[in-house]
């Protein structure tokens, strides 16, 4: 029974796929509702199969761990792009408990996005291409969390980066969403670059693609050499694993590849809380928990990792303070989150005596807490867009400021979002409380003081934002005209339905820190738990949740706007996000465009093209001084004739 | 009578046919100097056949293919410059100069 | 079928239907347009014959011949200057094959989307299905000899096409075009001239020559004229500027055929003529070519950014992406010359779907200042849909054919382990970041945005028109999803290369 539950867990790729082609070339002009039918039906089947598919896994795998020691599971696997006799990149099913848990992540809120999608968009002239563009998202992404090898998920990861780019910019009339796609695309992309170069090293020294290959003790040892002679001698090992995680930091929008998420926001909400918050952007912390082992294996990579998570979780919490659009608020907190997974994947590597990080220990829970944290955040991260969708829906603007007094207009959605952001600030019971704090307990146990303190204190910011945006919203009265402000059922359905695992994930801890786990390549010892920890985490949370309610509790601002004009120069600066979209556009317009792109198209056409044509024209000039010897005249011809003869007949001798 | 007096005679006509055409400007007299290059031609043919050649009929055959060649030649070439005389009315060469470069 | 009379009909059957149209009446376009259609599209269903003939004959040749052998197949010789011993010689393997299916296809859309042709109808045609001919002559030729005679025979009847039928500065970009070409011309004509008298077996047979070890000194000096010879069709810095003229100027198929197919005959005589016959002279030059195709690589795509007439960013991509085709060669490892077949088989389809697509909007807006457009997506879908997925093509996105392709060149090309190899393979990595620029710069500004007024009225694509560009869609994808036939045959085809290369 499990074994043909496996043989066919293609199918959920498949149906959505198959979703993607129907709605698109088929039913491209069809009627609504047969596309939400063919549309809700299909990801529903998918997400059926997917939950099959995973209560197969816990018990045939996960429940035999004499059978299968690693947990890991390869479906199906075959031969698609053979470079050469010994490198061949496959297409397979990999299932292990990560890849389990995120189809069965993205299919449900797949699902459920779909479902509330239809009340959404459903005055928009491009219905049916949403739901096919959808579609092909969550094909995408299934793809890239059940690669077999690292090719595949390249191949997949594109995919979502062109899903992303479609959605992004679904209303191409809108000049600012063409912009927001095209420069989430290429900031991407040029993570995707190295992402590349990564492959090519790590597949040419390890000799495989797959990830069970690589991730096996052999590939560390191999790549282990170092690479260019003398000062510029880096470890292969090191370079290619950073190289790899280049393109999570692209995919995850980590600092200071992070400006392409909050202007990707222009897209439809549906599209932020399934792509740019819950699935695709966790992307790259998937990457980095699937090469795990090899990542550990690098004496630097874990530290880089470490610190550009913690950086980028307490640049992107201050930011969000001071934002007033309500998706923006969002997806700042989302790279935020993302930096503690981020992170947590990199406090791993325990610190030993003395700081250094030579001894190669692993402390299993940040892995844990890591792919923890991913499922939590998954769903309230999910459920606060689609609150945020239903907001935006039912008042037309995004602006926080605008809003205030909508507890009374759309109270489901006030009690769910109470949930997920009580959840997000990492409040006992809430999901988020058990994920954050496996996350900080992890840090601390690995002995990396400073990334625990910055941790707990973006916990405190987090709490802060989150309540900031929500008093504002709904609490006081209102500080514009509504009309007909209503909850539609298609959307308020979801909502409530994920405040389920919002409240109740917390059960999965146990599960989550002892079983999903990875076969690293070095085992570690057992670490203190200490105490007090869940205590202060709490009290820092109410500690923020307490300064929203003085600032801004019962929809006032007076007092906020009193501290704003405190902080001098300090406030527009964090308004503006450190004006770091600025510099980009300074490099990319300034230099790139007109340092490099100019005076190379100047080059080509003066200089290239200007040789080309000095060819020609010197042969020009020739030909004109030898058509002079043509004047016409007969005498001269003939006399011509005859000194020729003459000095032929000399020169001939 | 040698065959090197009528090799002479053939060169000193061959020279006054070049001296005719670099000097003329008109464009009958060079027609004329041709002619008189193209007998000079004649004269060595008929001398050869007739003093070394073992059967003189090959070259008395020569002469009279240029004289009917040349006849031809003739033809055509009056008839061009009496269209052109009557296009240009003129037949000076240096002032025909549309052929060049 | 016979497999020989098979390749002789697949370049005759042009030849036949150029000189069946100069029967025809002159103003009776229907007739020559349809007497081409018929022609490219019975050579569409011969070439697909032969390639799967092909298919059934290599995979019993590889089971029981060893892979160092040639593998050419369908071998026919007839003499035919028996002085200097010129042999009509003629046979393919895997890369001519599907060089010849691409030549198919690219033509049979090429002549559908040249419907609109409306000055001098006969004359376009016939010297479209000469050249033609000349293409596919050069892939069935194992004959040097024939084999520049064909060559010549497909440069030529570019400068009338180009100069009579273009746009813009079409009297200068033909004749640009056509003496660069002619001039790497001579150098190829003046290589296999040496090649035949060094080796001093009176042959022009490509198989006979390689395996005679020329000596290193010659091979020093001869390598280098016929690699730029042929690489100057192939678009090879700095004698790339040829390109964007001359597509520019040049009109709808024949920028298809050209940026399709013709230029993928100089990476072809790379690979089967400089790279084949003098593997020490590759080997003693390759850095410097390197270098020159790295800067191809990264220098077409900054150009293409800057540009905003849409043929001018299409060519430049083409230089960008046949830069990648030498690259694949210039890494000498297997998969690298693989790569360089793949990418010229995926860049012929991309750069034909471009061109055509550009010809079609261009029919319509007549504008191609990309600036001027905008909002092309909501009157055009289809095409746009299509401008949008053949960008993606370019930018080598999975599931199109670009990345298969350029997977390979880039796989290929670090697995040399030299230092410049592995610099020059990042800086050709990054250069996919800048295609990603300008590509989607270019679909943002042509497909998305606003419309303005004056294109609310245009309409999509019609029935025929839809033919070509879903063909050139449907190859694309096809050689994308599944790419392990073509990689299969390649593979057979590029061993006897690579074997000769590493001797």
């Amino acid at each position: 029974m499990a074994d043909f539950i496996f043989a066919h867990s293609y199918l959920i790729l498949a149906l959505p796929i198959l979703s993607f082609i129907i709605i698109g070339l088929g039913l491209n002009q069809a009627d609504k509702s047969v596309v939400i039918k063919l549309a809700i039906t299909l990801s529903a089947l998918s997400m059926g199969y997917a939950l099959l598919t995973a209560t197969a896994y816990l018990i045939t795998v996960m429940g035999q761990p004499q059978l299968y020691p690693a947990q890991t599971l390869i479906c199906f696997d075959f031969a698609w792009l053979n470079f050469s006799e010994k490198l061949t990149a496959n297409m397979g099913i990999y299932l292990d408990p990560i890849s389990v848990m995120m189809i069965v992540v993205i299919t449900v809120i797949s699902f459920l996005v779909n479902v509330y999608s239809v009340g959404y968009m459903k005055d928009d002239p491009s219905f049916n291409r949403f739901f096919a563009l959808l579609a092909l998202f969550s094909f995408s992404m299934l793809g890239l969390v059940i690669s077999s090898n690292i090719l595949q998920m390249f191949v997949f990861w594109e995919l979502v980066g062109v899903s992303s780019y479609a959605l992004i910019g679904f209303w191409y009339e809108k000049p600012s969403a063409v912009a927001a796609s095209k420069k989430a695309f290429v900031v991407t992309r040029f993570a995707d670059a190295f992402f590349l170069i990564g492959i090519l090293i790590v597949s040419f020294y390890g000799r495989s693609f797959d990830f069970q290959v690589l991730n096996s003790p052999e590939p560390a040892t191999l790549l282990s050499n170092s690479f260019l002679p003398g000062i510029f001698s880096v470890n292969i090992l090191t370079l290619s694993t950073l190289l790899i995680f280049a393109g999570g930091w692209g995919k995850s929008a980590m600092f200071p590849l992070h400006i392409w998420l909050p202007d990707a926001m222009e897209g439809p909400t549906p599209v932020s809380s399934i792509i740019h918050s819950a699935t695709m952007v966790v992307a790259g912390v998937y990457l980095t928990a699937r090469m795990f082992p090899l990542f550990a294996a690098s004496n630097t990579t874990l530290v880089v990792i470490q610190f550009i998570g913690a950086f980028t979780a307490i640049f992107a919490a201050v930011i969000a303070i001071t934002q007033v659009d309500i998706k923006r608020i969002l997806a700042f907190s989302t790279l935020s989150q993302l930096g503690y997974m981020i992170f947590s994947l990199g406090v791993a590597k325990v610190v030993t005596e003395g700081g250094h990080h030579h001894g190669a220990d692993i402390n299993p829970l940040g892995y844990s807490a890591a792919m923890y944290h991913v499922f939590t955040h998954a769903f309230f991260k999910c459920m606060l867009f689609l609150g945020a969708g239903a907001i935006i829906h039912a008042v037309h603007s995004n602006d926080i400021m605008k809003m205030g007094g909508l507890k009374k207009l759309m109270p489901k959605t006030y009690w769910s979002l109470l949930a997920a952001c009580l959840a997000i600030a990492g409040v006992f019971p809430f999901s988020g409380f058990w994920s954050k704090d496996a996350i900080l307990l992890a840090a601390l146990q690995s002995g990396h003081n400073i990334t625990f303190l910055v941790g707990l204190v973006t916990g405190g910011l987090t709490a802060f934002y989150m309540f900031r945006f929500f008093f504002l919203t709904f609490h006081g009265v209102a500080r514009s005209e509504f009309h007909d402000v209503h909850e539609d059922p298609w959307m308020t359905t979801p909502i409530v339905l994920l405040t389920i695992p919002t409240i109740s994930a917390g059960l999965l801890e146990h599960f989550f820190v002892s079983r999903v786990t990875t076969q690293v390549l070095t085992e570690s010892g057992h670490f203190a738990h200490p105490g007090w920890l869940p205590f202060v985490a709490t009290g820092v949370a109410f500690g923020g949740i307490g300064l929203a309610w003085i600032l801004y509790g019962r929809g006032k601002t007076d007092r906020a706007v009193a501290l704003q004009s405190m902080a001098g120069p300090l406030y527009p600066l964090v308004y503006n996000k450190f004006y770091i979209d600025e510099v980009y556009l300074f490099i990319t317009h300034k230099i790139i465009f007109l340092c490099i792109a100019s005076p190379i198209k100047w080059f080509d056409r003066s200089i290239v093209d200007g040789t080309m044509n000095l060819c020609g024209w010197l042969l020009q000039l020739g030909g004109k001084g030898v058509r002079l010897l043509q004047n016409g005249q007969l005498h001269f011809y003939l006399s011509m004739t005859i000194i020729g003869f003459i000095t032929l007949l000399f020169v001939g001798q | 009578m040698t065959l090197s007096h009528c090799i002479t005679l053939s060169l000193i006509l061959c020279a006054i046919g070049v001296y005719g055409i670099l000097t003329r400007r008109n464009l009958i007299g060079i027609l004329l100097s041709v002619e008189v290059i193209l007998n000079g031609a004649n004269i060595n043919f008929a001398a050869f056949a007739h003093f070394k050649a073992t059967d003189p009929t090959a070259g008395a055959i020569f002469p009279i293919f240029v004289m009917a060649v040349s006849a031809c030649e003739m033809a055509v070439a009056l008839a061009i410059i009496i269209s052109m005389y009557r296009r240009k009315k003129r037949l000076d060469v240096s002032r025909l100069e549309e052929l060049n470069g | 079928m016979n497999g020989p009379l098979l390749l002789t009909l697949i370049w005759l059957i042009p030849f036949g239907i150029a000189l069946a149209s100069l029967m025809v009446r002159h103003d009776d376009h229907q007739r020559i347009k349809m007497l081409s259609l018929l022609g490219t599209m019975i050579n569409l269903v011969l070439v697909i014959t032969l390639t799967l003939q092909f298919l059934d004959v290599a995979a019993v040749n590889n089971t029981v011949t060893d892979t160092s052998l040639s593998t050419f197949h369908f071998v026919y010789k007839v003499a035919w200057f028996k002085i200097m011993n010129i042999e009509y010689n003629i046979g393919v393997d895997a890369i001519s094959v599907l060089m010849m299916l691409l030549t198919a296809i690219v033509i049979f859309c090429g002549v559908l989307a040249s419907w609109n042709v409306k000055e001098q109808v006969k004359e376009f045609f016939i010297l479209l299905n000469v050249l033609v001919a000349g293409v596919y002559g050069v892939f069935i030729s194992i004959d040097l000899f024939t084999f520049f005679l064909f060559y010549e025979i497909a440069v030529l009847p570019m400068y009338l096409l180009i100069g009579l039928w273009g746009t813009g500065k079409k009297e200068y970009a033909a004749m640009k075009l056509t003496l660069m070409l002619v001039a790497g011309s001579a150098f190829i004509l003046a290589g296999i001239l040496a090649l035949y008298f060094e080796s001093g077996l009176n042959t022009f047979d490509l198989q006979l020559l390689s395996q005679v070890h020329f000596s290193d000194s010659f091979q020093y000096w001869v390598f280098p004229i016929i690699f730029l010879g042929f690489g100057v069709l192939g678009a090879i810095f700095p004698f790339h500027t040829w390109s964007p003229d001359g597509h520019a100027s040049a009109p709808t198929a024949v920028s298809m055929l050209h940026a399709g197919v013709l230029m993928k005959l100089g990476g072809y005589g790379c690979l089967r003529v400089a790279m084949y016959l003098l593997p020490e002279g590759a080997h003693m030059w390759m850095t410097f070519f390197l270098i020159l195709v790295t800067i191809n690589v990264l220098y077409g795509a900054f150009g293409a950014i800057r540009q905003t007439d849409l043929k001018y960013i299409t060519a430049y991509s083409s230089v960008s992406h046949c830069g990648l085709v030498l690259f694949g060669f210039t890494a000498m490892t297997f998969t690298g010359l693989k790569g360089g077949v793949l990418q010229m088989i995926s860049h012929g389809l991309m750069t034909a779907l471009f061109f055509c697509l550009i010809g079609m909007i261009y029919g319509r807006t007549h504008t191609r200042t990309v600036s001027e457009m905008g909002g092309l997506m909501k009157v055009m879908p289809f095409l746009s849909v299509a401008f949008v997925v053949v960008g993606f093509a370019g930018l080598g996105l999975p599931g199109l054919s670009g990345f298969v392709a350029e997977a390979n060149v880039f796989v290929g090309s670090f697995a040399n382990p030299a230092t410049i190899n592995r610099v020059c393979t990042v800086l050709a990595v990054l250069s996919i970041v800048v295609t990603a620029v300008y590509v989607l710069r270019t679909v943002n500004a042509l497909v998305n945005g606003p419309i303005s007024l004056r294109f609310k009225e245009l309409t999509d694509a019609s029935l025929l028109e839809k033919v070509p560009v879903t063909i050139l869609l449907f190859c694309l994808f096809g050689m994308g999803i599944l790419p392990g036939w073509i990689i299969d045959l390649v593979n057979g085809a590029v061993h006897p290369i690579y074997n000769n290369l590493m001797r």
